[in-house]
C-alpha cells in the first residue's frame, strides 16, 4: 500500500475492528468457537475423491445421453445385421466371417465409446464443469480414472450387444472363446481411452467429439475392423500395421484361430505408452488454466 | 517465508486458529499486465469481507488464487495456515461460480450427490438441498432449471463441505432483488456460525450493505481497507464545477490541480489574485477533496456539495454543476492521485 493518496481513508486491516466474532444471538445452533475449533478434523477424502458413487452418476449421465447410444451399442448391431450376418458361412482363412466381423465391429463398438467418453473432458471444460471439480478435493488422476472406468464399461456394453445379436442370428461359436475375445476387447480399448483423453484436453470441445469419431471411423477402415486388411494395396497394408486399431482387433480376433500378428502387441503398447503420456502432457498443460 | 501479518494479529482469541486468508506480497503478471500487484492481507474468521473495485481490478485474479485455482508469480496464499489446494481438498473453502460449471444431463440431487461424493465429509445432501430453497426441483434434470434455480444448485453445492470459507466473485449477479436478499440472508447466517465470507463486487451498495470490511482494489493494488461506511463516505463525494467569473486581466488558460490539504496560498500558479483568492476559500471549505481549474472553468470535489455550491454563487462563479461520483471515478481519482 505505497500508493496511498491524502484522501485515501486506508487503516490497517485489523486495527479498528472489533476483535471479536460476532457472537451467536440464538438465531443459529452452531457456536462460532465450536465450529473453528473442529477444522482441523477436517481431512481430504481417500483415492483423491475418487469413489463408486461418482462411476455410477457418470453411468447414469451415459445411458441418458441418446447420442451415445446410438453410436456404440446400436450402430455396431446393425452394422453386424448389415455386413455380418450376410457372410454367414463364408470362410476369412481359417475363421469364420461372421465370428471376424462381429469381434471386429465389438472392437469398433468399444474403440468409439472409449474415445468419446475421454474426449468427453473437452466439453466438460467448456461447460465450466472442470472448473466445478477443481473447488473440490478430485485430483485429475481420478477424474480421468472414472471416466476411463466408465467408458471401458460402456464398450463391454457395446461388445455383449455385438455378441448377444451374433449368437442370437445363429453364429456360434464356443463360449469361453467369445468370453476371452471380449475381454481382449475391453482390454484394448484402454489405449483408446487414453487416446480420448488426450484429444479431450488437445482439442476445443466444439469439435473435439467430430474430430474422434472422424479420426476413429478412418482408422477402424484402414485397421482392417470394416473390412479385412487383405482387400487394401500392399503399401496401405503395410502403413495399417502400424495404426492403434490395427493392433486392437489383431488381438481381439487372436481366440477365433485364425492365427494373428505377433507385432500386434507391440502395437497397442507402444500406442498406449504414447496416448498416455500425450494425455499426461496435455493435462500438465492444462492445469494452468483451469 | 516471513508473513508480515504477524501471528499475533492473524489469531483471534481462540487462541489456535490461524487467519482465515493471509495474501502476503501477491503478485500475479499476465505478459506485460501486472493483474495483481503486491498485495498483503489478512481476514480473520468470521469477518464479511467485500473485495471491491471496478472490472479489470484484480479481484477475479485474487480470488482464482485464493481458491488454487491459478499460482501466484510472487508472494504466497495462505488459508487457514494452509495452501489454498490443501484448504479446498480438506473443505474449508468453497465458491459459488457464476455461470456454467453445471451438468446438464444430472438432475439437481444427483449433481449435489456427486459434489457430496468427492467429499470426506459433507453435510447431508436433503438438508443442503432444503437450505438451497431447490428440494422440490431436486428430481427434475439441470437443463430444465431456470438460471435462478442453478444459481441456487451452484450455492448447495458450495455449502456442501460446510466451508469455513466462502468465496465469491460477484455472486448475485443476475439475481433479482428478493433473491439477493434471499442469498445475504443465507450468507449472514453462516457467517454467524463463525465462517468467513469474502466475496468480489463492482456494486458499491452491495459492499456497503453486507460487508463488515471493504477492501477497495483497483490496477492491481489494494487502495483503501476499512469499515464500510469509511469506503461509502469517500464515494459520497460530488464533484462541483462552475465558470468562474471574468476578470479585468484576462487569464492566459492557465492549468492547475491543487490538492485541498495543500493548497499553496498564493501559488505562483495562479497569477490571478481573485481566482487565487477563491481557492483559498474554497480549500478551507470542510469536505473539500481536490479543487482544479482548466480554463475558465472549476472543478472540485467534495462531500459537502452545498456548501461548496453557496460560495461559487457568492463568487459570481455561472454555470453551476453538481454531479454524483460514480464508484468508477472515485477509483480513478484515488488511483491516478497515488501514481
Amino acid at each position: 500500500m505505497t500508493t496511498n493518496p491524502t484522501t485515501n481513508p486506508t487503516t490497517n486491516p485489523t486495527a479498528d475492528q472489533t476483535a471479536t466474532l460476532r457472537t451467536d444471538e440464538g438465531t443459529t445452533s452452531a457456536s462460532p468457537n465450536r465450529f473453528l475449533e473442529s477444522l482441523s478434523d477436517r481431512r481430504a477424502p481417500r483415492f483423491g475423491g475418487f469413489s463408486w458413487t461418482l462411476l455410477r452418476l457418470e453411468l447414469i449421465r451415459k445411458m441418458r445421453n441418446r447420442r451415445t447410444v446410438i453410436f456404440t451399442m446400436v450402430m455396431p448391431a446393425v452394422f453386424y445385421l448389415i455386413f455380418g450376418l450376410t457372410n454367414r458361412g463364408e470362410m476369412l482363412g481359417s475363421t469364420d466371417a461372421a465370428l471376424y466381423i462381429s469381434v471386429s465391429l465389438a472392437t469398433y463398438g468399444a474403440m468409439v465409446a472409449t474415445t468419446t467418453g475421454g474426449a468427453q473432458v473437452a466439453v466438460e471444460r467448456a461447460l465450466g464443469w472442470s472448473r466445478q471439480l477443481a473447488l473440490t478435493p478430485l485430483h485429475p488422476a481420478a477424474y480421468i480414472l472414472t471416466k476411463v472406468i466408465v467408458s471401458m464399461a460402456l464398450g463391454a456394453f457395446s461388445v455383449i450387444a455385438v455378441f448377444v445379436l451374433t449368437a442370437l442370428t445363429g453364429v456360434h461359436a464356443p463360449l469361453g472363446t467369445m468370453i476371452v475375445c471380449g475381454l481382449l476387447v475391453i482390454l484394448t480399448s484402454s489405449v483408446f481411452a487414453a487416446f480420448g483423453v488426450m484429444l479431450g484436453y488437445l482439442l476445443p470441445a466444439e469439435n473435439a467429439i467430430q474430430l474422434s469419431s472422424m479420426a476413429l471411423a478412418v482408422l477402424s477402415l484402414i485397421g482392417g475392423l470394416f473390412v479385412p486388411l487383405a482387400v487394401w494395396p500392399d503399401a496401405l497394408q503395410t502403413i495399417a500395421r502400424f495404426t492403434p486399431a490395427y493392433g486392437a482387433g489383431e488381438i481381439a480376433r487372436a481366440p477365433l484361430g485364425g492365427g494373428y500378428d505377433r507385432w500386434a502387441v507391440i502395437n497397442v503398447v507402444v500406442w498406449l505408452a504414447i496416448f498416455v503420456t500425450g494425455s499426461a502432457w496435455a493435462l500438465r498443460r492444462d492445469t494452468a488454466r483451469v | 517465508m516471513t508473513t508480515q501479518m504477524t501471528a499475533a494479529h492473524s489469531t483471534t482469541d481462540q487462541g489456535t486458529i490461524p487467519s482465515a486468508v493471509v495474501l502476503d506480497h501477491l503478485t500475479k503478471r499476465f505478459g506485460s499486465l501486472t493483474a495483481v500487484d503486491d498485495i498483503d492481507l489478512s481476514i480473520r474468521p468470521g469477518e464479511v469481507v467485500a473485495f471491491l473495485g471496478p472490472n479489470g481490478a484484480g479481484k477475479t485474479t485474487t480470488v482464482d488464487m485464493l481458491l488454487g485455482l491459478s499460482l501466484p508469480d510472487e508472494g504466497s496464499v495462505e488459508v487457514f495456515g494452509m495452501s489454498p489446494r490443501r484448504a479446498v481438498s480438506r473443505g474449508l473453502v468453497s465458491s459459488v461460480m457464476q455461470t456454467g460449471g453445471l451438468l446438464d444431463d444430472l438432475t439437481v440431487r444427483e449433481t449435489v450427490e456427486y459434489t457430496s461424493a468427492i467429499f470426506a465429509s459433507s453435510l447431508d445432501v436433503d438438508v443442503v438441498l432444503e437450505r438451497a430453497g431447490i428440494a422440490e426441483i431436486a428430481k427434475s434434470t439441470v437443463k430444465k432449471c431456470s438460471g435462478g434455480q442453478k444459481q441456487r444448485l451452484r450455492f448447495a453445492m458450495a455449502l456442501l463441505p460446510d466451508p469455513a470459507l466462502i468465496v465469491l466473485d460477484e455472486p448475485t449477479t443476475g439475481m433479482d432483488v428478493t433473491g439477493r436478499r434471499d442469498f445475504w440472508h443465507e450468507m449472514r447466517a453462516d457467517a454467524l456460525q463463525g465462517k468467513t465470507i469474502l466475496f468480489a463486487t463492482h456494486y458499491l451498495e452491495e459492499a456497503d450493505e453486507f460487508a463488515d470490511r471493504v477492501i477497495l482494489v483497483a490496477n492491481g493494488r489494494i487502495v483503501a481497507d476499512g469499515p464500510a461506511h469509511e469506503i461509502r463516505s469517500m464515494a459520497a463525494a460530488k464533484t462541483v464545477s462552475a465558470t468562474l467569473p471574468l476578470r479585468d486581466s484576462e487569464d492566459d488558460g492557465i492549468v492547475g490541480a491543487v490538492e485541498a490539504s495543500a493548497l499553496p496560498a498564493g501559488s505562483k500558479s495562479f497569477e490571478d489574485t481573485g481566482d487565487t483568492a477563491l481557492l483559498d476559500i474554497l480549500g478551507g471549505l470542510a469536505g473539500v477533496e481536490s479543487v482544479e481549474i482548466q480554463g475558465r472553468r472549476l472543478k472540485m470535489r467534495t462531500t459537502d456539495s452545498d456548501a461548496a455550491a453557496r460560495t461559487l454563487f457568492d463568487n459570481a462563479c455561472t454555470d453551476l454543476e453538481i454531479t454524483s461520483h460514480s464508484l468508477e471515478d472515485a477509483f480513478i481519482s484515488l488511483t491516478s492521485k497515488g501514481a
